[in-house]
């Protein structure tokens, strides 16, 4: 491995950034999934009802925003700032939802590593600027990322096995200054990292150099060990990558039992056709904030890591034959 | 017995085309056009018609025989024309399959929806 941890500073400390509520929306076989419970909107149809997938995309969007809001009795009144982002061309899933918020807005993309991108910048507001309660949201849905990034739906592809099942899904968080039961300690910024995976059906042992990268740099920067979390997730490594990280882990000297992937937390990966486990911007933020969050309210969990993973191609870039290169943020959540 | 090599025939075109997409990284593009360009050698020494003789519906259904098809109409009209011919006669043999295939993905485009 090429890739170690710089001897620059990437990890920044929050002291007064607290999350005030979550909301979750996923779609039927993510419902299905041994973490279904948790999610408190689904839709049995990734259509939803709407005439196209992209529409059903926003609107699963916008249900995850306004539970979010309601459980804490908010309205779009309260926002001092959206910041979101997904994985479709510019934006147009984060982009339309938040015509109707009427509130500053910020578009950020980093593939599915959105989830940790949003909440980081998010974070760095409530902290340092007079925007005190600012909401961050991402989405994916299985059927609009497929059309962008591999096939038309109508062609019916054969999947490879060693792909992953992109999530369908939206998950919102509200960050304020107020003081609540859980916060967000610490960000770690992720570093571009190419080591020139070409294959665009693998993407989750692609992006496992830029995990690896990150959760040693975050280490390195807090002086930190990983038994000094309860769990640590990496987003979407797939069951290949998952292994893999592990094994980079043991090589270095560091057991990493207390560690789970995101993407094969949300599916049984054995009895659901996903492939090696899921994949997109929701799968992270599913399962950090259906899942994990309210393990952490409730005390189960007292400090955790969360590394989202993004595999930065375009379909453009793919087609070219270039590499894929990947980035992956981290953020710590702990009990106050 | 018909039957049983027409399958045999058929069914290994697939297995080969199959074990081609499982073990490396070429999409399902590259392989159609890799079966279509092996069809259309295959009609120059016309080993082809020899294995649809054998073979029939077996050798005629897999995309191989699309290739074998363009390859017939081809040299049929350079024949006559001469160079201009294989411009000519390319899709001459194909033109049915091609138009259908048009048609009716139009009339399924108007009728469904993808579910995922």
């Amino acid at each position: 491995m090429s890739s170690s941890a710089s001897q620059k500073n990437a990890t920044l400390t929050f002291q007064n950034v607290y999350i005030e509520s979550t909301g979750t929306f996923v779609g039927p076989i993510e419902k299905e999934g041994p973490l279904g419970d948790y999610f408190e909107n689904y839709s049995d149809d990734l259509y939803y009802g709407e005439k196209t997938f992209e529409k059903a995309e926003r609107e699963m969007s916008k249900i995850a925003i306004d539970s979010c809001l309601q459980k804490v009795n908010r309205t779009y009144d309260d926002l001092d700032l959206v910041v979101a982002g997904d994985l479709l061309n510019q934006l147009t899933a984060s982009n339309f939802v938040a015509k109707d918020l009427n509130t500053p807005f910020i578009g950020v993309y980093g593939a599915c590593s959105t989830a940790c991108l949003s909440m980081l910048n998010a974070a760095t507001y409530v902290e340092h600027t007079s925007f005190k309660r600012v909401l961050a949201y991402t989405s994916s849905h299985n059927a609009t990322a497929e059309r962008q990034y591999r096939y038309p739906l109508e062609y019916g592809i054969q999947k490879k096995d060693m792909t992953t099942y992109t999530a369908t899904g939206c998950g919102s968080i509200l960050l304020s200054n107020q003081v609540s039961n859980v916060r967000i300690a610490h960000a770690t910024i992720g570093k571009v990292i190419d080591l020139n995976q070409k294959d665009a059906n693998d993407m989750g042992r692609a992006m496992v150099p830029c995990a690896y990268d990150t959760l040693h740099q975050h280490l390195n920067d807090l002086q930190r060990t990983v038994n000094d979390y309860d769990l640590i997730v990496t987003g979407d490594l797939s069951t290949y990558g998952k292994e893999i990280l592990k094994e980079l882990f043991k090589a270095d000297g560091i057991n990493l039992d207390n560690y789970d992937d995101c993407g094969c937390m949300l599916f049984d990966i054995a009895n659901q056709e996903v492939f090696q486990g899921g994949s997109g911007c929701a799968c992270s933020a599913l399962v950090s904030y259906g899942y994990l969050y309210p393990l952490l309210q409730q005390k189960k969990l007292h400090r955790i890591l969360i590394l989202a993973t993004g595999a930065l191609l375009s379909p453009t870039s793919t087609q070219q034959k270039e590499s894929i290169p990947c980035i992956s943020h981290a953020i710590s959540m702990e009990v106050v | 017995m018909e039957y049983l090599l027409a399958f045999v025939f058929c069914g290994f075109v697939c297995l080969v085309a199959q074990i081609i997409y499982d073990r490396t990284k070429l999409t399902p593009g590259h392989i159609t056009c890799g079966l279509v360009v092996f069809g259309a050698f295959l009609d120059i020494f016309d080993l082809y018609d020899k294995l649809i003789s054998i073979f029939h519906a077996g050798a005629l259904l897999p995309i191989t025989s699309f290739g074998h098809s363009l390859m017939h109409g081809a040299l049929e009209k350079t024949s006559e024309y001469g160079l201009l011919g294989v411009a000519m006669g390319m899709f001459d043999l194909t033109a049915a399959g091609i138009t259908s295939a048009i048609l009716f993905a139009f009339i399924v485009a108007l009728i469904c929806k993808p579910k995922s």
